[in-house]
């Protein structure tokens, strides 16, 4: 068990130290902060609320994620297919679920990383109010967790490809799909057609629902198997897709 | 128990309709460097990934140091070194991180690790690039750096894809000199489209073609093989004009006699015969009344290449 998790760990190494061999990390954690502080103070009107929340910062995170989690997680599987170190990672003594759970887990860590960033504007929010820290947290946990999401989701797609750049939009188009699974305007077309348990699982597999409750400061138990169990069968399915896919 | 290190039978491997591999059985020893043969396409570097378990065969088993390499994959692959087609790195890891993300997975522990990070940096000549991003090295340490990385666990078994192809003939020359020098106590596959490079390096060659194994002997055997004892080349170091030659030919009682100028002062008679092969004594001691000098004396030899384009192109044909 030690040597496995030992293994995932230095895939999981390499691929956090790759973030930041080259530019990529320093130009995606400018460009995050930049939209997220500008899409806060701007388009969230964060003053004119005269709030002391993080709703204003908060509430664009599925919209920045559908295109920035893409842009971190297009490499992951494209760039290995395409420069042919998949051979080399493959014929390791290593098995293709360590090797999927290492990068993602990398990926991931990479996000908080810029989360953490964002945390002046929270220490902001508390300078000026009083605000429900509690209810930030778990609104800061349950991003996390949404781009976690986006992440697997992405990381499994990007194996069905050598080309990054359609890595990068088949992950953003599902993404955006899953987002607005939510909206009324899709849901109510759905209604006219299908019976209500459809509706209901599409609105269920929404990632804007499930966040705007987190957003709320709920946090119950079926938003969590949500978002875990998207995560691991993006995964699973990542892990086939690699088998699969590897030799094309 | 076998003590083949490598020990693969009726591996057959499709991809849709084309057969990649048809039915190959293929053991190798420790000592042993086989030179794997073919055209392009002809399954060669299928076979190899399938070997180093980066494919699995739709039919036939492997066994890896008596362990089936589909039972039990990652303990297979800890006794095997392989340098993939076009060696790939990560180009934007340095040298030295590379080779010691290979190494950590490889399970190495700290110490072997440095011990054999230095052995490689000596044995495979990287000092002077340790520090270098990969993406900035030449073709040929780009080779030498998946060369080390193949090496880095001291395998038992080394699996490399055409370890030579775009290298320059010095490098080339390094290239083979390493591999024979390692080669004492492991398991080595290679596969290549240089002929010399087979007579130069492998105890055993391989010739594969349409996914079927054609031939598998020592060069030396192949060429004995394939001798063509039908026609007796003399090499004599006369000058022969045509009057002279005419003389000769009279002389040899043989269909067909060659007359070809070598050099300025040496003559190749080429003595052939469709209904027996010529007896070099015979011959030997027929030219001696015209008081040739003769030089050297022997059947055709066919080199390696010869051997190569016979076999393959009947194959083809067929």
């Amino acid at each position: 068990m030690d040597n496995y998790l030992n293994k995932t760990y230095i895939i999981l190494d390499r691929e956090l130290k790759g973030y930041f061999r080259t530019p990529l990390a320093s130009i995606f954690l400018l460009v995050f902060l930049a939209l997220s502080s500008g899409m806060t103070f701007f388009l969230g009107r964060f003053f004119e609320r005269d709030q002391a929340d993080l709703t204003a910062f908060f509430s664009w995170h599925p919209w920045l994620f559908l295109v920035l989690m893409p842009a971190i997680g297009m490499r992951l599987w494209a760039e290995e297919r395409r420069s042919g170190t998949i051979e080399l990672l493959i014929t390791l003594p290593v098995t293709n679920t360590q090797l999927v759970v290492g990068k993602f887990l990398a990926s991931w860590i990479f996000t908080l990383i810029a989360l953490i960033l964002t945390m002046p504007i929270w220490i902001t929010v508390n300078y000026l109010g009083e605000p429900d820290n509690h209810v930030i947290l778990i609104s800061y946990f349950g991003s996390w967790l949404m781009a976690g999401a986006f992440l697997a989701l992405t990381s499994c797609l990007s194996a069905l490809t050598k080309n990054q750049v359609i890595a990068f939009i088949i992950s953003s188009i599902s993404g955006f799909v899953l987002i607005m699974a939510g909206f009324n305007l899709v849901l109510s077309a759905v209604r006219s057609w299908s019976p209500n348990w459809i509706t209901e699982t599409i609105s269920s597999m929404s990632f804007l629902s499930h966040f705007s409750r987190i957003q709320m400061g709920v946090f119950d138990l079926s938003t969590l198997v949500f978002f875990v169990s998207m995560i691991i069968l993006c995964l699973w399915i990542n892990v086939q897709l690699v088998q699969v896919k590897k030799a094309d | 128990m076998s003590d083949k290190l490598i020990n693969a039978t009726n591996l057959k491997k499709s991809f849709n309709q084309f057969i990649a591999v048809d039915n190959i059985d293929l053991s190798v020893s420790r000592g042993e460097v086989v030179g794997f043969l073919g055209p392009n396409g002809a399954g060669k570097s299928t076979t190899m990934k399938m070997l180093t378990g980066f494919l699995e065969p739709d039919n036939g088993e492997i066994f890896i140091n008596n362990i089936n390499l589909k039972s039990d994959p990652l303990k297979a692959k800890e006794y095997i070194g392989y340098l993939p087609e076009g060696a790939p790195s990560y180009s934007d890891m340095i040298v030295a991180d590379f080779l010691s993300f290979i190494g950590k997975m490889r399970g190495l522990n700290d110490n072997s690790l440095s011990n054999r990070l230095e052995e490689m940096a000596n044995q495979i000549n990287l000092k002077e690039m340790w520090n270098r991003p990969i993406e900035t090295l030449s073709k040929g340490f780009k080779r030498r750096v998946g060369i080390a990385q193949a090496l880095i666990h001291d395998p038992d078994i080394l699996i490399l894809d055409e370890p030579t192809d775009g290298l320059d003939p010095n490098q080339k020359h390094e290239m083979r000199n390493l591999i024979k020098r390692i080669s004492t106590n492991k398991a080595i596959v290679i596969s290549t489209h240089i002929l010399e490079e087979v007579e130069a390096v492998c105890s055993r060659a391989v010739i594969i073609s349409n996914g079927k194994l054609l031939a598998n002997d020592t060069p030396k055997n192949l060429e004995n093989k394939f001798l063509n004892k039908n026609t007796l080349s003399i090499k004599v170091s006369n000058k022969i004009n045509n009057i002279f030659s005419k003389e000769i030919k009279s002389l040899l009682k043989y269909d067909d006699v060659k007359i070809q100028k070598t050099d300025i002062s040496t003559h190749t008679l080429l003595v052939s015969d469709s209904k027996k092969n010529p007896n070099l004594n015979t011959v030997l001691k027929q030219i001696s009344k015209l008081k040739l000098d003769v030089i050297e004396a022997n059947f055709q030899k066919v080199s390696l290449e010869e051997i190569f384009r016979t076999i393959t192109s009947e194959n083809n044909s067929k």
